[in-house]
């Protein structure tokens, strides 16, 4: 009986999807040739590909109530299996060696190609671990994120087409100036609420582009700016393939010291108070913290290490202009953070591996793979907001003695 | 002078296209506090599904003004189907989650819907038929406005009276007014707070296709990504006229419409976006409730 009800169900679905698909799946027309083209095995996909999904979905939805009534029965913090895993010491250490093994032995094991792709995805995770000290820890939608990076990659190449700065002198100084622009953008809208917050960061984001697109004298335009130099190798000539190696380490060095950095805030006085503070504004004031200051302090250095990664891009890609810098962008960053896990590190480093290295390995789907990007951002707030790994809070467990010696011996 | 003149009529006609967006906007949001990103994409849904009805009628050899009425009523259709089916996939689910969920939900749907439509139909700008007719009385004034700008003002205050009197006269509309002040209380006196929020997507989309609609044929060329500077524009229109409230909506479309058309017309037409950014940035920092809205304390 049932089974008959979940079929209806998902038939009705079925025909309303392709109800709704329909003209802008089938039908195309070519006003200039007068032509119409009719594409029905389209209605056919979203037919049949609506009928199994809705039952997935139903499955889904099903399975999430029940987890959510067995989670309030059942006291005390439950992990999952990857977070045990990730506890368990005897599991981490080694790990997280053979992690740094394999990431040491990358470029020397795969082409260039390879290692390019990867240089990629690590800006990405730098990114996304600044993106996540916004909003994963203080709880802001930052929809403009890219203009910081934007900041970093134009303060490189200005500098450098100008007054010759190097690599290594600009590294620091488009973080700094990545800081400066996140406080000064800060400061007025912090005192938002959550989503305007958004809205009034995706305008900031495309004021920057638009400026770098108009602003001719100042950015070159949408042409862009070439010939930015690779970062220096101690001052000796490097052949192309030495330096993608150079830039690759260069890459895993600064991503081990914003792991280092952002895991360090997150225990800090300042990284509770961002917790606290997405958790509860008003609770949080009346507990005396500051909420300006707390928000600018996220925001700021979050901008920081976008700064520097926009450095890095610019030293590694040599060419930059406006069309790298679109608002989409951000979405991506957004889309590493949230699908990762929201405020956790490993899941950050997950989701930039997920999804920079997945679409450059399927080509074939890589037209596909903003779409996927919109799905995957929907269906996780729906199904799992907390990510492929998610965030676990911190807390004291107040454990009897017999039982903690149990467990250690 | 003329040249004032043409630039407030220029305003007027966008401010009339932004009011029709911004309404569903602050409707959404005046209904469950969530900015619907995903409405600029619903508009742009509406546009091109007039857009392939006209083609084929078109080819069909329809006569012009059945072709404008029904390409109309097909995009209304859909872009209200869009709107009831995008409000049960992404926002049902997760209504009782934090605001932050709800506002990635919406970007992933509007990010969703623009690459939908880039990759089943194209990436190019598509023209659009023009189909409104020429109005015979407006021949002298033909230089200043045009037919299709008469027909935007008229449409506009069209929907401006109905919505009005749907928000104010009818049971839904009551509703809709209960449900806004307090979710909670309205059920207990018995309103189908879903029914509700459906009827609200669903009106709100139906506006944003007819702005669709018109705005395509006025300007003639439509793509895939018209919906998303037009939805935020039509954001900034509803924050400035406080975002919540309708008759709000439309003052502050119309206002962005004079301010961008002056500015563009006077001052510099490169950064027309930037400045409607920055006029954002302003009002939510100097009046965040917006002109007509109620600036109200958070409870606890």
């Amino acid at each position: 009986m049932q089974v008959a009800e979940e079929i209806k169900k998902s038939a009705l679905v079925s025909i309303w999807f392709m109800f709704l698909t329909f003209p802008i799946m089938v039908v195309r027309v070519n006003t200039i040739y007068r032509t119409v083209e009719w594409r029905w095995l389209n209605m056919l996909f979203v037919g049949v590909g609506s009928f199994f999904l809705s039952m997935l979905w139903r499955f889904m939805i099903r399975r999430k109530e029940m987890g959510q009534k067995k989670a309030e029965k059942e006291e005390g913090e439950h992990l999952t299996r990857v977070q045990r895993l990730l506890r368990d010491r005897r599991v981490a250490l080694p790990g997280v060696v053979a992690v740094a093994v394999f990431a040491m032995a990358y470029p020397f094991l795969f082409s260039m190609y390879q290692t390019n792709i990867m240089i990629t995805a690590l800006i990405y995770v730098m990114c996304g671990l600044g993106l996540n000290i916004v909003i994963g820890l203080a709880g802001l939608l930052d929809l403009g994120y890219v203009a910081f990076y934007a900041v970093g990659a134009y303060s490189y190449a200005l500098l450098n087409h100008h007054f010759g700065m190097s690599f290594w002198i600009a590294l620091p100084v488009g973080g700094a100036l990545g800081f400066l622009f996140g406080v000064l953008l800060g400061f007025p809208v912090l005192r938002l609420r959550g989503d305007y917050l958004a809205i009034v960061t995706l305008g900031f984001g495309e004021i920057i582009r638009l400026v770098l697109e108009n602003w001719n004298a100042f950015s070159f335009g949408p042409s862009g700016i070439a010939n930015i130099p690779r970062p220096s190798f101690f001052g000796m000539d490097l052949d192309l393939q030495q330096v993608t190696i150079w830039i690759y380490f260069l890459m895993i060095a600064l991503v081990v010291f914003t792991i280092f950095v952002v895991g360090r805030l997150k225990n800090s006085r300042i990284g509770r108070a961002w917790i606290a503070l997405r958790e509860d504004e008003i609770a949080c004031q009346a507990m005396g913290i500051d909420k300006t200051r707390t928000k600018l302090s996220a925001f700021a250095l979050g901008a920081t290490w976008a700064g520097m990664a926009g450095v890095m891009f610019a030293a590694k890609t040599t060419f930059i202009n406006p069309a790298s810098f679109t608002i989409w962008e951000s979405v991506i960053i957004l889309c590493v953070v949230v699908l990762g896990g929201m405020g956790s590190i490993a899941g950050v480093i997950m989701g930039a591996m997920v999804l920079i290295l997945l679409p450059e390995y399927l080509r074939a789907f890589s037209e596909y793979r903003m779409l996927l990007f919109g799905a995957i951002l929907v269906l996780m707030m729906v199904f799992r907001p907390g990510g492929i790994i998610t965030n676990v809070r911190q807390t004291y467990r107040f454990e009897r003695k017999a039982a903690a010696d149990d467990s250690t011996s | 002078m003329e040249y004032f003149l043409e630039l407030f009529l220029g305003g007027l006609t966008r401010g009339s296209i932004y009011a029709l967006i911004a309404l569903g906007y602050t409707m959404v949001y005046g209904i469950i506090e969530l900015i619907n990103f995903a409405h600029g994409e619903i508009y742009m849904i509406g546009a091109f599904t007039a857009l392939i009805v006209a083609g084929v009628l078109t080819l069909m050899g329809w006569n012009e003004v059945a072709i404008l009425l029904i390409a109309s009523i097909v995009a209304v259709v859909y872009s209200s189907a869009y709107g009831f089916t995008i409000e049960k996939i992404a926002y049902k689910p997760i209504r009782r989650a934090p605001r932050l969920s709800a506002l990635i939900s919406a970007i992933g749907m509007s990010m969703f819907l623009q690459n939908y439509v880039l990759l089943a139909q194209t990436s190019d700008f598509l023209p659009f038929p023009s189909l409104i007719p020429q109005f015979g009385f407006l021949e002298p004034f033909q230089h200043i406005v045009r037919s299709s700008e008469l027909l935007i003002y008229s449409v506009t205050a069209a929907v401006m009276v109905a919505l009005t009197i749907l928000i104010k006269f009818t049971p839904i509309g009551k509703a809709m007014r209960a449900t806004s002040q307090d979710k909670t209380m309205a059920a207990l006196v018995g309103v189908d707070v879903d029914r509700v929020i459906s009827v609200t997507f669903i009106v709100g989309s139906a506006t944003a296709a007819i702005g669709g609609v018109l705005i395509a044929s006025h300007i003639g060329q439509i793509n895939f990504y018209i919906g998303f500077i037009a939805g935020i524009k039509a954001f900034v229109a509803a924050v400035l006229g406080g975002i919540g409230s309708v008759p709000g909506a439309v003052l502050g479309a119309l206002v962005l419409g004079w301010t961008e058309s002056f500015f563009t017309g006077y001052v510099s037409s490169d950064y027309e976006d930037v400045f409607a950014f920055i006029f954002l940035v302003l009002i939510l920092i100097f009046r965040p409730a917006g002109i007509l809205g109620r600036s109200e304390a958070e409870k606890v």
